[in-house]
């Protein structure tokens, strides 16, 4: 007797519940509105959508934000530039030293200044290992999300190793507040270049595992492909920057597009997805994964020498041994201190390429040491306004799985 | 077995009975499993993730069982920032707790505002809820936040645990 | 694809008498435009000039001056590092200006958080609402006027807000001879 296979077709849920939908449009069923959040569990934080539901499929969502709003932009007009510092800590919270490089560039940009070899090195390192940490819990709480808790112990475990790391360079977890106005709090502690060393060498194997937990896995591909899918022209209209954009197959990265801190340096790849739904942004944030540690191997194989902040000696802050013994110094920690930098007029945008996409800030001066107007352009803020598009369609299901896949932190998005 | 033969002493059963306080042993019961519901609202929120995770491993004090509906838990965990947007819902969900119940402020901003001097942000979430214990950071290291759940511990110790006195919720101010 | 200086030539021709003089600052261009015509320039510089990237929207209160209202776009390109920055200025008593939000999408929720926090309204935009604070907080508080500790509302219901404790500035405490006193949660919050 042979062998004989049967195929039996599976439809596509969701098309067959539109089918359904579509063949008997007077139903005289009842639209049910559902409250998701503030405080739900795959939200990450206080984000609320309204869902109109028809059954299980989503016909109409609307978002609410601002339950993290905490009126950072007007925080930041009544302060200094350096005392600002602290509060890019807090906006991604999964991030805070690209924050604070972000922020710092900002500045500096405004004062016209450029960091020596060094400095850019050590930001550009901060950078990257916050792009790990962040695209870590990232796709963890995503694969939560999805039902696979083991995947958010694996990533919490090498991000512990980073904390590890960013403790000893700043002497905090993660609200480091790193960076100052023309360079850096301090130099890196001795011995810390071969700690991330050892990191990055322990950790490569860690990408293949997360890999092999997560990209093959039946269950994992079920919750994710076709779900949730940008289009190309949605995402640029939308202003989606960072993995989202890259996952609908736009190839924008401001560390090619606008390099800064030396980027141009560096060789690295732009992953870009194909289809734009939540399988391909989670491909491409483990490809950037393995990117970051080529920029990472990259920088630790020819760490510059020297000044690890800018020479203008008006405007940054002097060695604590001369502001003891020196008349002239100690006068110009104390103007720097209680007035601030001197800040040309003028106004800047500068946008850095951060975990989550483009973190741009747009300082507006009139001259002196607070900021006339600084705003915030928030890559959360901008990459959750396609909720209401993206959301009408898909399964009630699958909404947790998109919005895991989108990886906003609300802290950003509210500022 | 026979009638009559086991009424008296036994020291088998009585090797398993334990004579002690109602109170004691109610309260014991209750710090080794207390559940939290955990209000992760900002930065705080991601120190208690990790103090659910491996390293810090929350479950050797009975509190791993992080219910995301009120109506389980027992001890509100406020990690973050309380805004004023937020603060009514904060309370509804303390509110949908079951007796008894405690509240921990993790962090300077659920405690008083801490560096969010704002429009925006409630100085505090002791304005709206009865808070038990005040966890200090910005945000604590996990260490501090288990520390809290130990002092929290202590604290049900020392409660009358069957005639719980209602804690008194503070005013709007 | 045009460059910064084309685009800037280019919108000077097509809108002759409406745009203001380009300036230069750390490289970056700014233009002024009036207020009326932003749709129209917006539109300009997607489809003829290849600016497919509206990087961000923001607004400036220049208190004092005529007109008071500054709103502040960041024209980008996605594949090229061209960046215009277009300005129009608003008067209080106008208080609006057109929507640009059927050119790019992500213009929605700028323009909403412009309206929420400083009170510029526009024209024609599908869903102005508040979008950081609540609908029925009375107050924009991005306005300079505004203070930073707050003002005390109560929305029934939904929210409600005090004034929070400065003692001159987000870090600056008063003397510590008080130290009882100075405890902020001990103070009753002043009167209004």
């Amino acid at each position: 007797m042979a062998n004989t296979t049967t195929t039996f077709e599976q439809p596509d849920a969701l098309l067959r519940t539109q089918q359904a939908l579509d063949a008997a449009p007077d139903v005289p069923g009842e639209r049910l509105t559902l409250n998701m959040g503030p405080s739900h569990p795959s939200t990450h934080g206080v984000l609320r959508i309204v869902l109109e539901l028809d059954g299980e499929v989503v016909t109409k969502a609307i978002p609410d934000i601002g339950y993290l709003h905490r009126g950072d932009e007007k925080i930041a007009e009544n302060m200094t530039y350096n005392q600002f510092v602290p509060y890019t800590d807090r906006l991604d919270y999964l991030a805070p030293l690209a924050n604070n490089v972000a922020y710092a560039c900002a500045v500096e940009k405004l004062m016209g200044w450029d960091l020596p070899p060094r400095g850019q090195a050590i930001r550009v390192l901060c950078c990257e290992l916050a792009r790990i940490s962040a695209h870590l819990l990232g796709f963890g709480a995503m694969a939560m999300d999805c039902g696979a808790m083991s995947v958010f112990l694996y990533t919490f475990t090498e991000r512990e190793k980073l904390y590890n790391l960013f403790e000893s360079l700043t002497g905090a977890r993660f609200t480091t507040s790193y960076t100052r106005i023309g360079g850096m709090t301090r130099d890196l502690p001795p011995g810390w270049l071969d700690e991330v060393a050892a990191f990055i060498k322990q950790y490569k194997p860690q990408i293949e595992e997360t890999d092999k937990l997560l990209t093959r896995n039946k269950i994992f591909i079920e919750r994710s492909r076709d779900v949730g899918v940008i289009t190309r022209a949605d995402a640029i209209s939308y202003g989606i920057t960072g993995p989202n954009l890259r996952g609908s197959g736009v190839d924008y990265d401001v560390r090619k597009v606008r390099p800064y801190l030396g980027y141009e340096n560096y060789d690295f790849d732009i992953p870009v997805g194909s289809v734009g739904d939540c399988y391909d942004r989670y491909l491409v944030r483990l490809e950037e994964l393995r990117q970051s540690v080529r920029i990472i191997e990259q920088v630790l194989a020819k760490f510059p020498e020297g000044p690890i902040h800018v020479a203008d000696t008006k405007n940054y802050l002097p060695k604590k041994q001369k502001v003891l013994t020196k008349m002239e110094e100690l006068i110009h920690q104390f103007i720097l201190v209680t007035e601030g930098l001197k800040a040309p007029p003028g106004e800047v945008y500068f946008g850095a390429e951060n975990p989550k996409g483009e973190l741009g800030f747009y300082i507006r001066s009139r001259g002196g040491g607070v900021p006339y107007r600084l705003k915030i352009r928030a890559p959360s803020f901008v990459n959750l306004s396609i909720l209401d598009k993206l959301l009408p369609g898909c399964m009630m299901a699958d909404v947790v799985a998109i919005l895991g896949s989108i990886d906003f932190v609300m802290g950003e998005c509210d500022r | 077995m026979v009638h009559g033969r086991e009424i008296a002493y036994n020291s088998k059963v009585e090797g398993n009975i334990i004579l002690a306080n109602l109170d004691a042993s109610i309260n014991w019961m209750r710090t080794h499993s207390m559940w939290p519901m955990p209000m992760g609202l900002a930065c705080c929120a991601i120190e208690l993730m990790a103090s659910g995770g491996a390293r810090f491993d929350i479950a050797r004090f009975g509190a791993e069982v992080m219910r995301f509906s009120p109506r389980q838990s027992d001890v509100l965990i406020v990690a973050g920032t309380v805004t004023y947007k937020m603060a009514l819902a904060t309370k509804r969900i303390y509110e949908q707790m079951p007796d008894p119940k405690w509240v921990i402020a993790m962090g300077a901003c659920a405690s008083s505002g801490g560096m969010y001097r704002s429009y925006a942000v409630l100085q505090g979430i002791d304005r709206i809820l009865p808070v038990d214990v005040y966890i200090s950071g910005c945000p604590p290291r996990p260490e501090a936040l288990l520390e809290g759940l130990m002092r929290l511990q202590q604290k049900i110790m020392t409660e009358k645990s069957t005639t719980r006195q209602l804690v008194p919720e503070p005013a709007l101010v | 694809m045009a460059t910064t200086t084309e685009a800037i030539q280019s919108l000077q021709s097509a809108f002759a008498g409406k745009v203001g003089a380009a300036r230069e600052f750390r490289g970056e261009h700014t233009l002024p435009v009036d207020r009326e015509i932003i749709a129209d320039v917006a539109l300009h510089l997607r489809d003829k000039l290849g600016f497919d990237y509206l990087a961000d929207i923001c607004s400036v209160d220049n208190m004092g001056d005529e007109p008071r209202y500054e709103v502040v776009y960041e024209f980008a390109q996605m594949s090229a590092p061209h960046h215009l920055r277009i300005i129009a200025k608003v008067s209080e008593d106008e208080g609006s200006l057109p929507t640009i939000s059927h050119v790019y999408a992500t213009a929605n929720w700028h323009e909403r958080e412009i309206w929420d926090m400083m009170g510029i309204k526009f024209d024609n935009h599908p869903d102005l609402r508040r979008i950081l604070m609540w609908e029925g907080y009375p107050y924009f508080p991005l306005q300079r006027d505004f203070p930073l500790e707050g003002k005390p509302s109560d929305t029934p219901g939904e929210a409600f807000t005090r004034i929070a404790p400065l003692e001159g500035g987000p870090f600056v405490t008063a003397p510590a001879e008080h130290n009882h006193d100075r405890e902020p949660r001990a103070r009753p919050p002043e009167p209004v």
